[in-house]
């Protein structure tokens, strides 16, 4: 945690005509930790991830990567780096097959321009055994035939097999039950035991104090409060996401709450 | 959850193991070809029962002709129903292919040489599915409309072509030579035998690549038998047709495009791409997969391959009339394609279920015809087939929601 961030937004601000989704908001990711972004619905959470994602772009403050100011502009920009967003919907088409979901988009290809099967094959599943995901029975298998958190876990082998540096989950487990909830977190500390930064978004607060080392929290597009995981409550984390202190007048920005979902 | 690890990454699974997992993947309702298979062979017991001519030499040489057309044109609509779309225009886009290369070749001084009509026929059809995959991706409207419309449009453009000459007569060789000649025994012969040395080496160059990145590969026994079958069934077909008049030319037609398009759905990246937008539009485009591209492609594959069926359809008859493209080819067609197990849903299925589902619904017109039954009868029995296969299509996604889910 002593290393330097891996991405660090300063006095970032984005808005949407007349509504302010972030004003001047702070966020720091370190390597090897995860960081988890907590808050209310329309805090702003899934802005924030957007415009690192680089689906909108932001209109003040900047963005740092690896201690490099760098503008994102587009998802490919973000592949660039080494930024991969898992979103909730995870993205995957049930009627291909493990390995045809991760290499969607970015097929290996023989020296015919046909594809290789089995060089792919063999990444995924070298992929896969690289975090410990051991409950697909064939990587040949379509996904439709997978439980909600082994698809989470092909989502996520997906967007780490790319020499990624920063993964981002969007409520990874939202929608799992207790014993797959449990595989998706393991995976999560896999990943950041593996030396990547991983921002995880989460509502549930139990999932956080888990996996995540530090706690940023979102209040009506700001941030209100940062703490470490260890040196912190569930009680003082609630108290921030309900009724952190903002730095701006909150009447401005109370009117345009509704919107910024 | 967490205790099943996966299969160790060497060596070769047996027969039994991999009969096993078929068997497992059948209950959990992922029939493939079973159900047109055995669809089939009750339609041959049943018919033979009723006409012993229906399983002769001749009458096989007949069903090869009389399918061929539906097969083709069910190819195209393969890639169609792979996105989830409908392309209602084969018809009539069969009919402007078959008219343009019929009124290009008519001998009155101004005829063009042969690859230049043909060439043009098939363009046409190119050109037209380009235009429908334009319109339905740019304009945003629904492929059922706007094929619709086409279907209207290229009647029209076919009765315009015609004219009022009422009837094109075929007098070129190859246009007739098409649906209408027979390969020399000995050619098919060594035909069959190439192709099925082809499929060997193909077989055998996956499991030496496999065993080579360390996965497992089918059993070679399962393989072998694999190759068995394919050199049985190519080699009773054969032998059947031969024993008649031979393998007719429109078989290879049906051959090549079967073989070309296997290959590029399930070989290149084009081909995944058209899986991936029928499965999942939206993470086909977050992949970086430009869906619009894949879509206007797979229209100009379907008119393209409605064209090839149009000169088929065409050289069988010997003629274009004003009626061409009408009739029961555009129902038949997309009823081939279904029946041959292709989902309406998107995503799902084989160039090879075309080809199975033009087969039974040959049989059926074929066997209807010679108990003489009218055409009533036959569109009767052959939408009751459609709608069985669609019920089973049904049936097994339901089973596959019921076992998927862990």
């Amino acid at each position: 945690m002593t290393d330097s961030p891996l991405l660090e937004l300063r006095g970032v601000s984005k808005h949407f005509g007349a509504v302010i989704a972030l004003h001047e908001v702070d966020f720091t990711v370190y390597p090897g930790c995860v960081t988890a972004l907590v808050g209310d619905n329309g805090a702003g959470k899934s802005t924030l991830i957007k415009c690192v994602a680089g689906i909108y772009r932001i209109d003040g403050g900047e963005v740092l990567y690896e201690g490099k100011p760098v503008s994102v502009s587009g998802p490919r920009d973000a592949a660039a780096l080494g930024i991969e967003v898992v979103y909730q919907d995870l993205a995957l088409a049930d009627n291909l097959d493990v390995v045809q979901n991760m290499f969607l988009g970015r097929e290996e290809l023989e020296a015919m321009h046909t594809l290789d099967e089995t060089r792919m094959e063999a990444r995924a599943r070298e992929t896969l055994e690289s975090l410990s995901v051991t409950t697909i029975r064939s990587v040949r298998q379509t996904v439709a035939g997978l439980s909600g958190g082994q698809r989470q876990s092909v989502a996520v082998a997906k967007a780490v097999m790319w020499n990624s540096r920063l993964v981002i989950l969007d409520e990874p487990t939202a929608a799992l039950g207790v014993a797959q909830t449990r595989q998706v977190l393991d995976l999560v500390k896999r990943l950041a035991e593996q030396g990547l930064g991983v921002i995880l978004i989460s509502h549930n607060l139990h999932d956080v104090f888990e996996v995540g080392d530090n706690i940023t929290v979102l209040r009506l597009g700001q941030n209100v409060a940062e703490f470490k995981r260890k040196e912190t409550t569930e009680e003082e984390v609630v108290h921030a996401i309900t009724a952190g202190k903002l730095s701006k007048v909150p009447g401005q920005i109370d009117t345009t709450e509704e919107a910024v979902a | 959850m967490s205790t099943a690890a996966p299969p160790a990454p060497s060596g070769a699974a047996g027969v039994a193991e991999y009969l096993r997992e078929w068997w497992t993947d059948v209950r959990s309702g992922q029939l493939g070809s079973l159900p047109i298979v055995s669809g089939l062979i009750i339609i041959a017991i049943v018919f033979q029962t009723q006409n012993d001519r229906f399983l002769t030499s001749g009458n096989f040489v007949n069903l090869i002709v009389q399918s061929a057309a539906f097969a083709i044109i069910a190819m195209g609509i393969v890639f169609v129903l792979l996105l989830g779309e409908i392309d209602l225009s084969v018809g009539y886009v069969s009919a402007v292919a078959g008219v343009i290369a019929a009124v290009l070749l008519i001998p009155d001084g101004n005829e063009v040489s042969t690859p230049v009509a043909v060439g043009l026929a098939l363009g046409s059809g190119l050109a037209i599915g380009t235009f429908h995959g334009l319109i339905i991706t740019k304009i945003g409207i629904p492929s059922f409309v706007v094929t619709l419309a086409g279907l209207l449009a290229w009647n029209g453009v076919v009765l315009l072509l015609i004219g009022s000459r009422g009837t094109v007569v075929l007098q070129n060789d190859f246009m007739i030579g098409l649906a209408n000649d027979f390969l020399p025994e000995a050619t098919s012969w060594i035909l069959m035998l190439a192709c099925v040395a082809i499929y060997a080496g193909v077989q055998l160059n996956e499991v030496r690549v496999r065993r080579k990145a360390g996965l497992e590969h089918d059993p070679l026994t399962l393989m072998a038998l694999r190759v068995v079958a394919l050199a049985a069934a190519l080699g009773v077909v054969v032998w059947f047709a031969n024993d008649d008049r031979g393998i007719p030319y429109v078989f290879l037609v049906v051959a090549f495009f079967f073989v070309l398009w296997t290959f590029v759905l399930n070989r290149t990246r084009f081909g995944r791409y058209i899986y991936a937008v029928g499965g999942n539009a939206e993470a086909a485009r977050r992949a970086g997969i430009n869906v619009d591209r894949i879509r206007v492609a797979a229209f100009a594959i379907c008119s393209f391959m409605a064209a090839v069926g149009g000169l088929v359809l065409a050289s069988r008859l010997r003629s274009v009339d004003t009626g061409a493209g009408g009739g029961e080819i555009l129902l038949y067609s997309i009823a081939a394609a279904v029946i041959g197990g292709t989902s309406l849903f998107g995503g799902v299925g084989h160039v090879k279920s075309a080809i199975l589902g033009a087969l039974v619904i040959g049989s059926i017109d074929n066997g209807l015809g010679l108990l003489g039954l009218g055409s009533g009868e036959k569109f009767v029995i052959t939408g009751g087939v459609l709608l069985l296969a669609v019920a089973v299509d049904s049936f097994s996604r339901r089973l596959q929601a019921q076992s998927g889910r862990a």
